[in-house]
């Protein structure tokens, strides 16, 4: 019999919010996460594109002095989340009072796109301008793209299994698939899930100006994360975390937990068909939410909100279009989309958590969040977009998906049903 | 050129900085590990900020020989006379 799956926990940290509440508060409004770099680094390098979306609580604020100095920026915004998820779940960790849970049957699966890139890059600055005795002992474990799972396992007592995604833009969503896995073999009763990224350096912003993926709207950052627009130009970079505690219903009920909604489903499929560019017949796409449905036991009339992937690039937000067409056909009528990226900008590895944090809350509390910037809606993506306030969702039964994908050809749909 | 006393105070800021360990808890008779719970690779940490503030170099097979943070002023003081 297939284990059914609950969500239990959420946390975040993002441009538009260090907390579950404030980023949904903000969510809800409308909130801008992009500003001009005050780095002089921006200037230094001569950078092409000089905004980007940070997080609005520095994790230096949350996390101890030791701990930062030991977590990549990464692995610090992901802690910072996933304490808040764990908390939220009402979990404890072992040596807490009252600790209850079996070590062995918690799991984290905790993803990231690029991981430690600031460790990397400082580290190779020191070696080259001081020599290999000042490169630190911890800037392997600060670097790995494993990092955050490794140190978020040691944070809650984990010994179910710490695994990492790394699908790019896929990752967050991703994470999710794996953590339902966990769960659906046995493995584990409670996973922590999430995604995390921190890659506002130089070197990232300089790489992925010169693939011509950003905008270059300086003059304007918070009106430069316009998906859907006729004059998109380009995705904002942003940074965060999201984490989602995953459990068994059983362990959750027994605990007499809180329950946000079900992770019903989730589908994960690949392109083959270019590193970077998008199918633009979207047949992978397509398959990831034919199999995400499939996987949920859900009917197309079920699904009421997806949570789009929709970057804002020019070539991007087409295929998502193409693809949500080709499967719910006539039923997309009746599907509300949000494009929270818009919002938050475009958080790579930690997008999908933090968009899958969102669309959990969308279902709870039965309302959508807003996409901003939607001035002159291209004609060739006829969506329902929510613009301007929240959408209702009524309450009946329903399901919401969380679409992401990823460079590399990287297809990830996790779907989620009310409870 | 430090004083052992400023060795020690110099070396107490850096161990805070790593640890989180208050200065005042970092004193002569402390051990590394016993006391401070200080692991290897902060160990490492401590030695290569050290090397830098103090201006000396730290063999790593001596780093082993250094269980007390009186053992690490007297390196220091040392390597600097």
């Amino acid at each position: 019999m297939t284990r059914r799956l609950v969500i239990t926990g959420l946390g975040a940290t993002t441009p538009i919010g260090g907390d579950v509440d404030t980023l949904w508060t903000n969510a809800l409004a409308g909130t801008p996460g992009a500003k001009t770099l005050e780095h002089d680094w921006v200037e230094k390098y001569e950078l092409p594109v000089t905004f980007a979306a940070e997080v609005s609580v520095e994790p230096a604020e949350v996390l101890a002095r030791p701990e930062t100095r030991r977590m990549d920026r990464s692995t610090q915004l992901g802690m910072v989340a996933a304490r808040q998820a764990w908390d939220d779940a009402g979990l404890s960790r072992p040596g807490d009072e009252g600790y209850d849970l079996d070590p062995e049957r918690v799991a984290v699966s905790f993803a990231t796109g690029i991981g430690g890139v600031w460790t990397l890059l400082d580290s190779w600055d020191t070696l080259r301008e001081r020599g290999p005795r000042r490169v630190m002992p911890m800037t392997v474990p600060m670097l790995m793209p494993n990092g955050a799972a490794g140190a978020i396992s040691l944070d809650l007592g984990a010994q179910g299994g710490a695994r990492t995604a790394v699908s790019a833009c896929a990752s967050g969503v991703e994470a999710l698939d794996v953590a339902l896995e966990m769960l659906r073999k046995g493995d584990a009763d409670v996973v922590l899930a999430g995604g995390t990224e921190a890659a506002i350096h130089p070197l990232p912003m300089a790489a992925f100006s010169s693939l011509q993926a950003l905008s270059k709207r300086n003059e304007d950052p918070a009106a430069a994360s316009r998906p859907y627009d006729r004059d998109r130009d380009g995705f904002v970079m942003g940074e965060g975390a999201g984490a989602l505690v995953v459990e068994t219903e059983e362990h959750a009920k027994a605990r007499g937990a809180t329950i946000y909604a079900e992770l019903a489903g989730s589908g994960i499929t690949s392109d083959a068909h270019h590193i970077t560019a998008p199918d633009p017949e979207a047949l992978g796409a397509s398959r990831a939410l034919r199999r995400a449905l499939e996987s949920a036991g859900a009917e197309l009339g079920d699904v009421t909100h997806v949570n789009a992937h929709a970057t804002s690039t020019p070539v991007g937000d087409k295929p998502e279009y193409a693809a949500l067409r080709s499967v719910f056909g006539d039923h997309l009528e009746n599907v509300c989309i949000s494009a929270t990226k818009s919002q938050t900008g475009h958080l790579l590895g930690a997008a999908g958590a933090v968009e899958s944090v969102l669309t959990v809350k969308a279902l709870h509390e039965r309302r959508a969040p807003v996409t901003i910037n939607l001035d002159h809606q291209d004609p060739e993506m006829p969506l329902d977009v929510v613009t301007g306030s929240p959408r209702d969702l009524g309450d009946k039964q329903q399901v919401a998906l969380c679409n992401s994908f990823g460079f590399g050809g990287h297809n990830a749909v996790a779907a989620f049903r009310t409870y | 050129m430090a004083d052992k006393n400023e060795i020690l105070a110099g070396l107490a800021e850096i161990v805070n900085e790593e640890t989180g360990l208050e200065v005042e808890e970092v004193k002569s008779d402390k051990s590394f590990t016993e006391d401070l719970d200080i692991d290897s690779i902060s160990m490492m940490t401590i030695v290569v900020n050290a090397e830098e503030k103090f201006d000396v170099k730290i063999p790593d097979e001596e780093v082993k020989n250094l269980a007390t943070v009186g053992d690490a002023v007297d390196f220091i003081a040392n390597a600097q006379g």
